[in-house]
Formats: structure tokens, sequence, C-alpha cells
């Protein structure tokens, strides 16, 4: 279905009763251009309903991230990502491709894992983020983060955070998962150096040892 | 006179053992830091605005909205009206900014008109006559190698090679000096000869080489007994490093600079940046502590690494970020040459390469590029070569590991490996029998080529190649590759402190490819004490200087510069602790944590206690390479290695899996033989994925690259990548080369014995890389239609 056409109707679009659509969400863009800058919600009228608008100024935000509030006052057009990394100083998620396509910003969002980089920052805002920073307890590292190391996972080591994020969320899933479920759980990273061999090395150990 | 000499394997405590990489830790959990993760006081955010056409003048540029917005600190024209931009996604104007949004904005507001003029950016082979030799050079010509980046001893050369079409006046000289020209470029201009009536030539695009000819390969051809003829190639592709090109610049005071950068080069940063900042480089500082990828692109601080300060300047010396985006990034950071030719090759019935004939060409952008060392490895008794550089607006070329040597290995090999099935002859006897065109490293590759066989059971799964194959069809493949090494110039100071604790400055980097690691096992392993016991600082330029991490010389330079170190630091602590173990100089050693005498546990000092007896103040000692005064040379050239491929093709679909690579791999003494297997496991997946899925795509009619992002310029995953073998070739006859870079050697062959694999399973060659479905499919119809 094309979203621009007017004439067609996913069925399963609940949009009039629940929120807003892709459609009307453009019209109040538009709208919101004329918004003086303030924090916090304005409302505008938008097929046929109050629905509340955010920015284009900034807006205070609140996040868990690792058991801990963070607040930031941030335009609702900042990514997760460049929160963690700019605001909050959490640069275990590496900025790479920037648009979902190789996994260095991979973060767990309700336990699961997410490209930071695709999430906006006001989306996430009170649900619990887990960054590779939070894996380590105590001065421990992570099982997960063990293998790695003692398999030689990384080298240059920018894809390293975003691989072990999804290796974790992989072996929490699947602790003793098959190459099927490593091929679907880890495609979505990437790395250059071709440390591939390492990480999935520390795979099979993690799996073995929690066995 | 101390014995600098690597200690021999029975006096080796760590040397070439299976070392975990020291730094490992800081990076799975995240905390090893990056230019990209600093962080400085008050820092702005830039934002470069890109030239969107492949070739065109800069006729006007509007600034003014852009600079009233509020939040911007600094608006920087970097190509000014009257500039001729040379590829799509070069830099006009940069701007900084409170944040990236609003920079972002700014540069949407700036308005540049264009005038377009027309542009080349395919790399196809020349057509017929087109190509024009290189004639003497205009004061332009000589500005857009500037402009491309060419380096300094490259224009010298074609500057004294083909003149000049006029003597530029000492002001033009002026002006190419503002542009980047080194002394000895106008040195060169100042005494070329000039040429003036060649001013008026038009340019071509295609550029000849002169001919090279090496013994009489007509005659050669007339009496070979079989003949091949093949056309091979490998395209542009990018270096697509993780961590994008960039720096963090602030001025800490009106004269001196600080600079984050990612980079492989730390120490040769300040210098390059001296002379465009006009500014002393003892005033600028430098500093990187993790460097996310380079693999060749990183030497130079680039055009952004200087309006990088230069912005941060106009913003009152605030820092400034500017880091590539990804889309730049594959654009204009960094491709490598293209190589494609049409080869003859002929050999007598008994397998003998007698003759070669090439007519190659290829693209490094707009600087052209030289041919491929070829024929690779095999020494044919008789050649004739020609190569045409196609100059086109894809972008400038940069150094990609082991430059011209992946291009060479596949325009070889792959032409061999066709002959060999000309011949109907396994390519292991094949290649094996023609070995001695393969010297000096005939014997070393013999060993290897049999351990090959063995690791993959190739016996088992060679097969001549088959007609009408159809579903699944495996075959196999190799290649041989060569590199030099030696080490670059590198200083290191190491103090041993009188309560024990030792640390060991070097303005080095380690690319991931293990330096941090390599240096501590080399001084851990001299001083007879832990890695844990020696604190290790590089990435700064307050550290002696090192080389740039290039060409497969790091672990040459800092391994010999720290064992020269590490051995005198040990003979000035002997001095002070024989008399206290009432013994000569020569009969003390360092092992396991203590300073004793040989062969008398008895008399026996603890490390720490061994070092009180310094007195007061520390010990600390400069160590050197290249150093002549403290022989021996530690480090050594030249190194071999086999690799092979087994592949599975779909013949209905055209895809090609990877099933297996072997890698057998001499690189002399090996200093840590963990992260050495990780350098080769790495080079045979960044090879598999240049083989089959790289390739730098432009549009001939936009003159834009169309895959810049992660989604279509593939790199392979973790599920195209099969079962590795690697074996390093350590012991005797290796051990006592001394220490030879790895960066460069594994990553040449795997491009050439997959597409010989797949040659093996299908019976046609697939000419170019990347071995895309596309083209599998393209050259079994071709057969078929034969």
């Amino acid at each position: 279905m094309r979203d621009d056409d007017p004439n067609l109707k996913d069925p399963n679009d609940k949009s009039e009763k629940s929120g807003v659509s892709r459609r009307d969400f453009l019209k109040i863009s538009g709208i919101s251009i004329a918004v003086p800058l303030v924090a916090g919600p304005k409302t505008v009228m938008a097929a046929g309903q109050e629905v509340a608008v955010h920015g284009p100024g900034k807006v205070a935000m609140e996040f868990a991230i690792n058991s801990k509030r963070y607040k930031a006052d941030l335009e609702p057009r900042v990514t997760l990502l460049d929160a963690l990394r700019d605001q909050f100083e959490l640069t275990g998620p590496k900025r790479v491709c920037d648009r979902a396509e190789c996994g260095a910003c991979t973060v767990l969002m309700d336990s699961k894992p997410v490209y930071s980089c695709s999430v906006l920052a006001i989306e996430a805002q009170h649900k619990p983020i887990t960054t590779v920073e939070a894996l380590m307890q105590g001065g421990k590292l992570d099982p997960v983060q063990q293998a790695f190391v003692e398999n030689d996972a990384s080298q240059c080591g920018f894809c390293t955070p975003g691989f072990v994020v999804a290796c974790k969320a992989l072996l929490d899933k699947h602790p003793h998962p098959t190459p099927a479920d490593i091929r679907h759980g880890l495609s979505g990273n990437l790395c250059r150096c071709g440390t591939y061999d390492g990480i999935r090395k520390a795979i099979a150990q993690v799996a073995q040892k929690g066995a | 006179m101390p014995d600098y000499a690597w200690p021999d394997r029975e006096h080796r405590s760590l040397i070439g053992k299976r070392i975990g990489r020291v730094d490992s830790p800081a990076k799975v959990s995240g905390q090893a830091k990056y230019t990209y993760d600093v962080h400085r006081p008050g820092m702005l955010y830039g934002k470069v605005l890109r030239c969107p056409y492949a070739h065109a003048k800069v006729i006007g540029i509007d600034t003014d909205a852009a600079e009233k917005m509020p939040g911007v600190k600094a608006v920087h024209v970097v190509q000014g009206p009257g500039s001729n931009i040379h590829w799509a996604g070069d830099e006009i104007v940069a701007v900084a900014a409170v944040d990236e949004s609003t920079a972002e904005d700014a540069i949407r507001a700036i308005k540049v008109q264009y005038q377009q003029l027309p542009h080349l950016v395919s790399d196809a082979e020349p057509p017929k006559g087109a190509a024009q030799g290189q004639g003497p050079l205009s004061m332009d010509d000589i500005d857009d190698m500037l402009d491309n980046q060419v380096p300094s001893q490259q224009m010298v050369a074609q500057i004294q090679q083909y003149g000049i079409t006029a003597k530029g006046s000492e002001d033009a000289l002026k002006g190419l000096k503002a542009d980047g020209a080194t002394d000895a470029v106008l040195e060169a201009i100042r005494t070329a000869t000039a040429h003036p009536e060649a001013a008026s030539r038009p340019k071509s695009n295609f550029q000849k080489a002169a001919a090279q000819t090496l013994g009489d390969p007509d005659k050669a051809f007339t009496e070979a007994e079989v003949v091949s003829e093949g056309l091979y190639g490998i395209p542009v592709i990018t270096h697509c490093c993780l961590e994008s090109h960039g720096s963090i610049s602030e001025w800490t005071d009106a004269d001196h600079l600080f600079t984050h950068i990612s980079t492989q080069n730390v120490s040769g940063i300040p210098g390059q940046m001296a002379e465009p900042l006009k500014m002393p480089a003892t005033n600028i500082r430098v500093q990187q502590d993790h460097v996310g990828g380079g693999f060749g692109s990183k030497f130079s601080p680039d055009r952004w690494g200087i309006f990088t300060a230069e912005i941060s300047r106009k913003a009152g010396g605030k820092p400034v970020r500017i880091m590539l985006e990804r889309d730049a990034e594959l654009k204009v950071a960094g491709a490598r040459p293209s190589a494609y030719a049409r080869v003859k090759v002929g050999a007598k019935k008994d397998g003998a390469i007698v003759a070669w004939q090439s007519e190659s060409w290829g693209t490094g952008g707009p600087g052209g590029g030289g041919m491929p060392p070829i024929p690779y490895v095999f020494v044919v008794p008789n050649q004739r070569k020609e190569h045409t550089a196609i100059r086109n607006n894809i972008g400038p070329a940069r150094a990609w590991r082991a430059p011209n040597h992946p291009q060479a290995a596949v325009l070889t090999i792959c032409a061999l490996d066709d002959l060999a099935a000309k011949l109907n002859m396994d390519p292991v006897e094949f290649f094996g029998k023609n070995l001695d065109l393969a010297k000096p490293r005939q014997d070393i590759y013999r060993e290897e080529l049999a351990i090959a066989s063995d690791l993959m059971d190739w016996k088992q799964k060679w097969h001549p190649r088959r007609e009408n194959q159809s579903g699944l069809v495996r075959g196999v493949g190799l290649s041989f590759h060569t590199w030099g090494g030696r080490g670059h110039a590198s200083d290191c100071d190491l103090t041993i402190h009188p309560d024990g604790s030792v640390d060991l400055k070097m303005g080095s980097q380690d690319l991931g490819t293990g330096t941090r690691t390599c240096i501590l096992i080399v001084a851990a392993d001299t001083l007879g004490i832990p890695i844990e016991a020696i604190q290790l600082q590089i990435g700064d330029t307050i550290y002696p200087p090192s080389g740039g991490s290039g060409g497969s010389t790091t672990i040459g330079g800092v391994s010999s510069s720290t064992r020269r170190a590490a051995v005198d630091a040990r003979d000035a602590l002997f001095a002070k602790v024989a008399p206290a173990l009432n013994a000569q100089l020569d009969q003390l050693e360092c092992v396991n944590g203590t300073v004793r005498v040989k062969g008398d546990s008895s008399r026996s000092l603890r490390w720490k206690e061994a070092c009180s007896k310094l007195g007061a103040m520390p010990l600390t000692v400069r160590g050197k390479n290249p150093d002549k005064s403290k022989a021996p040379d530690l480090t050594s050239s030249g190194v071999g290695g086999v690799q092979m491929a087994e592949v599975e093709v779909d013949t209905d679909t055209g895809i090609v899996k990877v099933q297996k690579m072997v890698a057998v791999q001499d690189c002399g003494l090996v200093i840590d033989l963990k992260t050495a297997e990780s350098q080769c496991y790495g080079a045979l997946i960044m090879g598999i994925s240049y083989s089959l899925f790289e390739e730098k795509v432009m549009d001939p009619s936009t003159g834009r690259m169309l895959n810049a992002d992660m989604e279509f310029y593939r790199l392979a995953g973790l599920s195209d990548i099969p079962e590795l073998v690697v074996r390093m070739m350590t012991g005797k006859g290796y051990d006592e080369r001394g220490v030879i870079g790895l960066g460069e050697p594994p990553v040449v062959s795997p491009g050439a014995a997959i597409s010989n694999a797949v040659a093996n399973a299908i019976g046609v060659r697939v000419p170019f890389l990347p071995l895309t479905p596309d083209r599998v499919l393209a050259a079994l119809g071709q057969k078929a239609g034969a």
C-alpha cells in the first residue's frame, strides 16, 4: 500500500482512534513550524482531535539508562544514539552508518536489541535502556565480553560494542543458539577488520560454558 | 657491546606465544575512547556543504542566511568562487554551530552557484586510439595534482620526467606553495625543461604509459605450445573505515592548536598541518587513543582536518568537531584504484610459463594511477606490458591495504590459472613447477603450497574444469602473494623507576593490529617482568615520534625501538645491581621478575628490590629504529604467502558461497601469535568481502556514487564467512629472519583464489570482481551460447 494514496486504507490502521497517522503527522509538522520555540507540548487539532505537538524547539526529556535517570532538553529530531553519546557521554554505542545498516549503535531497549541511531530520543523516554557500558558489573566483564577477550573478537574495536550487545541479546534469548539463530541474531551487525571468526568462537564458548 | 638480537626460542618468555590483546577489555566494555567519542567542554559541531557535481566551477556562494542563524558560531568557505571541483562530494563550505542540527540547518541555508562541466566517472576499457602519452605539465596540471593530493615525491618524478609547458613565475610558485606544494615540488618546477609548444594540446582522460618489455615476447609466443587469452579485473572499492575520518580541534591559546584526529600517523600529523595553518609544527599537539580503522586512508590531516582547525580559530578557539558523515566517508575519504587487463600467456606443454603480454587500464580518480606490478610473484622471462591510466572524476584514490597487490594478483594468478586449465594441469602442480620464477622466495612458497594443499584437502577437492555444470557446484582455487616490510622510523622512551614501575612512551598508534600488545611483549620479555608491570603510553605527539602505520612497517619499527630501549635499560640496571650481587654485568639476567646471576639461583634480587638500587632518580633510555650503532637489524623484508579457497556456486541463481579458506603465511619472527593470526583471519574476511560484494558504483549521468551507504556498499557479514584455517610459518628458517609486518600480505590473495575457485566450479572465468550473481550468470550464459 502506498501511504500517500488517499483511496487506500490499511485495514489494520486504527490511526483515527488511536493516534496520528503518518499523513496527519506530516500535516501537523507543517503546522508546527509556525509554533513558537517552547518546551512542553502544545496541542493542535488534527484529524478531528487534539494532539500534542512537541518541538521543533527543545523539549524536556527523561530517560532510564543503565538503571539511572538521565534528563536533558533535546529537540525531538535528536536520535537516541546522539543523546547517549553527546549528552550523556555514553560513547560505547558508535555512530557509523547512522541509518540502521551496520549495528554499531546497538543498545537494549525493553531488553531487545535496537539500533539507537534509528530510535528518536523522545520515543525512548522512560523505556529501560542498557548500553554496553552497563554489561560490566563491579569491574567484572560479562561472560560475553570475557569470551570476546579470550577469542580476540575485536581488532580496531569500533564495531565491538554493538556486537557485544547483539551477542548478549542473542544468548539471553537462545542460550544454545543454532547456526541459524546466530545468522539471524547477528545479521544486523557489520565489521570491517574481519573479526567474525573470533565472534563466532566467542558465542560458541559462552554457549558451551552455559550448558 | 650489548646483545640487541632477538633471543632464541629457549630464551623467550613471551615473544612468539599466543598472548591476548591488551586493550581488548577496554574495547569490549565500551571504555576505549576513539576520536569520534572525544567530547570537549564547549565543543561545537561542524558540518560540511559538499558539491553535488562531479566536475564543476564554483561561481558564487551566499552564506549570509547561515551566518545570521542563532547558534551558528562560524562559517568558513573552503573552496570559494573560481575553484574547480573535480569530484562529487568535495568540500565547499564548513559551518560550526552549537549542535549538529543547527549546523545542518545552516548548511541548508547556504546557496552555492555552480557552472557544471563535463565529467567522466567510467573506468571501462579506453576506446582504441583515445589514450595519449603524457606530455609536459602545465601549471594547472600541477595545481590539479595538489588538489588531488598526489604525493610530493610522485609529483617531482613526473615534473622531472615530462617537463613543463611554461616556466612558472615566482608569483605562480607562491600560489602553488599556498595550495600545499612542497619545496621539492617548487624546486623541480624551477629546474624543469619548458616545452611551450605542448600547452595548446587538448588533454585526454586516457594517458598511456610507455610500453615495458622484457626478453623477446614475440619469439616466446611463437615458441609457446599453449597460449591462453583472457580478460580480468577488479573495480574501485572504498576503505569504509567504521570510524569515519575527522578531528576535533581547539586553540588552547592564540598560537597553540590541540587536535584529536582519527589517524594512522599520530607523529606525522603536526608536520602536515603546520604549513597550511602557517604555524610551527611544535605548536600543534595531536592525540589519539584508539582508531576505528584506517586501512591506508588515514595518513594525512586531509583538507577537512585543516579547515576544522581554521573554523575553530574563527569560533574563538572553541573545540570544533567535524567527523565525516557515512556518505562522505564512502565518497571522498578513500578508494582503491581499479585495474583491468587483457592478458595473453604462453607455456610449454610441460607447463613452463614462457611469455606474458598485457594491455591493462584502471583508474585512481583524477590522478590516473599506475600499473600494478604484473606479472605478479612469477617473473615471466618474456613480457610486454602496456598500461593506460584513466583520469576521471570519481574522487581521489588512497593507499588501500597492500596498494596495487590485490589487483596484480587477480590480473596475474587468474590468467595463469586459466593457462593451467588449458594445459589440463592441476594448478598446484602447474604453479609448483613454475616456482623457480618466484625467486627469491621459491622455497618458502614451495613449503607453504604443500601445507596449504594438506589443510585444504586439495587433492580430494580439485577436479578439472567441467563443461555445462548445473545446480550447486564446487571448486577450489589458489593464489600467491608477497609484500616488503622492514620497520619504519621509531623512537621510544623507556623508564625504570626506583620503585620498580616501568613506563614506555612512544608516539605510535594501534590500528587494531595489536601494536600495543606487541610493544609490551617485547619490553616485558626483555626485562623479564609481566606485561601488566609496564605502563605503555602511545598516541600523543608529546611522546617520541614513531612512524605512520602503513606498508606493514609498524611492527618492525616499534618492536626494534622497544627491544633496543629495553636492552639498554636492562643493562643500565645491571650496572647498578651488579655490585649488590657481587657479579659481572655479563653474568646477569632478567628472568621471572628477578635480576639474577645466570645459573646461580641463590644470587638473585626481586625486580623491585633490584630497581631500588637505582637510587633517587629513575632511569630513562631512548630506543631508536633504525639504529646502525646498535646492530643487528631486527627486521627483514619480503614475505611469501599462499591461500586457497573452496566455493560453492549455484548455477541457477549465480550466488557464490565461500565454503572454506586456507591462509599459510610467513612473516619472519612472530611477536604475538594470537594477534598475528587475527590479522590473517581478518584479511581473509576482508578478502571475501571485496571478492563477492564490494564496488564503488558511479552513476555515469550524474557523476555521483550510487551506493554511498552501508546497505548498498555491502560488506561481508558474519554469515558470509566460512571455515577459515590460518597457519603461520614459524620456527627454523623463519624466526631468524627478524620481524616483518603482516598488515598487507594476507589481504592480497583472496580475490584471485576465490575467482579461481569459481572458475574451477563452473568451468568458465568470471572476468571481474566482485563475483556477483549477475556476473556469474553472464559468464555461464556466455559459455552456453559459445
